[in-house]
């Protein structure tokens, strides 16, 4: 490039030891460490953590209240049980982390770039020497931190009430489900992470990457799944007099729909590890069904069952990360 | 090009869309000098500064920074110069202290040689009392002088300030100029100011280039470009009573070509500084009374105003003799 234009040859620039070249900045410990005593520190973390601990506490409780008839005469998997029943007038735990976890995600990253910039602390820690991979991969991983943190809290604290409370002892298997549910939880709110770090990348203020990521957030867990209703209802009408092969292709259109929204892919997936009696996802056929012995799945089908879902949310993270890398990358600082 | 070039452009070009913010600039900066950027708001000083950060790609042309190419190795270049962009920001919720650790430990300072760096620093930049108070507390002079401390930290052989003295109160600005003198004269490094406040960065600079419309129209020191604005004649003020015998007795000075009055005062042009003691010998020798008499030179505002807007100045505003 700066061949092509200038006719005057200035010196050959120094050259830096090759291996010093590809020696990494070192810095990506030191955002890390700050961005996380950053989150840590502000009285938004302490906001959402309490948030989510007394949802938490609540659908705990009610779910203790019903268990003991909803698992009249079947005492196994008491533990996950606890996380997926609800009362009459309560939503199951698993609910209010499927609509609270994304604003979690969400409000960790609305301003992370955005916020930086107008307070005038980007080109000042720009003009350090660091790589900009370190401050795009230590705000995401100290946020991610943190989430994992916050995540793992919630669930261990659940679930320690839930046999201290039912004084059910948990399964290997218990505990291996409940597990899952907790990273796939995380990958989740990742996801939504993501999203509105991309957002404070691409709007310079902080209220509208706010508001776009909630709407967008809407969106996901209302529209898209009413929307794949209606079109499905739109290309395959379905009445009384309709063939059962037209009201198959109905559910499956409205079903892969509804897929492409990160949230049902995550509640079912959730619904799926949590609830070992979840068979299938798809729609059953009476045939198919007739003869089927009742039983619940073992963690491995289980796991078979949402391995699409998992994969599509971590490759869907993923992308959205890799967006929102690569913006940062090469956006100018602007005069 | 001069041997000592720490920084050295060639047709530097940046271009955003349609607007030219630097044009085909050709600039050397020597070692240890302190380098006044002066010219209006949007002239592409900053714009140039980025380019020498290498948090701006150019769009053609080619520069050095200590013999580094601000593009290939940034992070080379961002150990040995140290920014202050305009309108600093800090982290509201730390203390100046901890804002200062930040970019310690960014440039590989830690432990006890970083907080003893930062002492040293806040106590030079006169915020050791107010170290361990929030930002969001700070005045705006006090959050320029940490950012004078946050640029020192990582000990800079080049220090870039843009718009250091902007929303400064006069002590302020004076205060900070005092500092950023020091550290070019004493700690010899080669300092750069970008700034439209000409007044306040004309006694501390070495040498000056101005800015307009992203080229660089002069460079040099003050004084010369004051030169070779008045190409060598100034202009002389006289106050002197009898005022009616005031002209013709200064027109008969050999050298005087033209002369013009504004208010009570008579303003000769014409050999220059070397007509001051003829004319006063001569109003002496016909006893008229000098009160006042004056060698107007140019100020860089005149310099400024010539270069920037293209305005036909004379030292302070004679519009025409």
């Amino acid at each position: 490039m700066e061949s092509a234009s200038s006719n005057v040859i200035i010196d050959k620039p120094k050259k830096v030891e090759e291996k010093a070249k590809r020696r990494s900045s070192g810095n990506l410990g030191t955002v890390f460490k700050k961005e996380l005593a950053d989150q840590l520190s502000s009285s938004r973390f302490f906001i959402l953590f309490f948030l989510i601990m007394i949802t938490g506490a609540v659908s705990f409780y009610t779910a203790v209240q019903n268990i003991s008839g909803a698992s009249a005469g079947d005492s196994e998997f008491v533990l996950v049980k606890i996380f997926t029943i609800g009362g009459n007038s309560l939503p199951p735990f698993t609910w209010f982390l499927s609509l609270l976890g994304p604003l979690v995600g969400l409000a960790m990253g609305f301003d992370a770039i955005n916020g930086e910039q107008n307070r005038g602390t980007m080109s000042r820690l720009l003009s350090q020497p660091l790589y900009r991979d370190d401050v795009i991969n230590g705000k995401f991983l100290a946020r991610l931190a943190v989430l994992a943190f916050m995540t793992f809290a919630l669930g261990g604290f659940v679930a320690g009430m839930g046999i201290l409370m039912t004084g059910v002892g948990p399964t290997a298997e218990e505990i291996l489900r409940l597990l899952i549910y907790l990273v796939l939880s995380i990958v989740y709110m990742a996801f939504w992470l993501a999203l509105s770090m991309l957002f404070s990348l691409v709007f310079r203020q902080t209220a509208t990457s706010a508001l776009g990521g909630i709407a967008l957030w809407l969106l996901f867990s209302i529209f898209v799944p009413l929307l794949a209703g209606m079109v499905a209802d739109a290309v395959f009408p379905v009445n009384d007099q309709t063939p059962a092969i037209t009201q198959l292709h109905n559910i499956e259109l409205k079903q892969g729909l509804a897929r492409l929204s990160p949230s049902t892919l995550y509640s079912e997936a959730s619904v799926t590890i949590l609830s070992p009696d979840v068979r299938t996802l798809g729609p059953v056929l009476a045939e198919q069904a007739s003869g089927a012995i009742m039983g619940y799945l073992p963690l491995g089908q289980s796991l078979l069952l949402i391995w699409p879902h998992l994969t599509g949310l971590v490759a869907a993270t993923l992308i959205i990360f890799a967006v929102a890398y690569t913006l940062f990358l090469r956006q100018e600082v602007r005069a | 090009m001069e041997q000592n070039g720490i920084i050295t452009t060639v047709e530097l070009t940046k271009t955003y869309g349609d607007i030219i913010a630097v044009d085909h600039l050709n600039l050397t900066i020597n070692s240890g000098e302190i380098f006044g950027l002066l010219g209006p708001n949007g002239a592409g000083k900053t714009t140039t500064i980025l380019m020498l950060m290498g948090l701006t790609e150019p769009t053609s042309g080619s520069l050095r920074v200590d013999g580094y190419d601000p593009l290939r190795d940034a992070l080379e270049v961002k150990r040995i110069v140290g920014y202050m962009p305009d309108n600093i920001g800090f982290y509201d919720d730390m203390t100046g202290r901890e804002n200062l650790r930040y970019t310690a430990w960014l440039n590989h300072f830690c432990g006890d040689e970083a907080e003893a760096r930062i002492q040293s620093l806040l106590e030079k930049v006169g915020l050791a009392e107010s170290a361990d108070r929030k930002v969001k507390e700070y005045s705006r002079g006090m959050r320029q002088r940490l950012g004078i401390a946050d640029v020192l930290l990582k000990d800079p052989k080049i220090v870039i300030l843009d718009e250091p003295t902007l929303g400064l109160d006069p002590k302020g600005a004076r205060e900070l100029l005092d500092m950023i003198k020091d550290m070019g004269r004493k700690e010899g490094k080669t300092v750069i100011i970008s700034s439209h406040l000409l007044f306040q960065v004309q006694s501390v600079c070495d040498r000056v280039g101005i800015f307009v419309k992203g080229k660089l129209i002069a460079v040099g020191k003050i004084k010369e470009l004051a030169a070779r604005l008045s190409s060598g004649s100034s202009v002389i003020e006289i106050k002197a009573e009898p005022k009616e015998r005031l002209t013709d007795v200064v027109k008969s000075v050999a050298g005087v070509t033209e002369t013009e009055m504004e208010g009570d005062m008579l303003l000769v042009k014409g050999d220059g500084e070397n007509l001051a003691p003829r004319i006063v010998a001569e109003l002496a020798a016909r006893s008229m009374a000098v009160y006042h008499l004056r060698i107007r030179e140019y100020s860089l505002d005149d310099i400024y105003r010539q270069y920037f807007q293209g305005e036909e100045v004379t030292p302070s505003g004679i519009s025409k003799l």
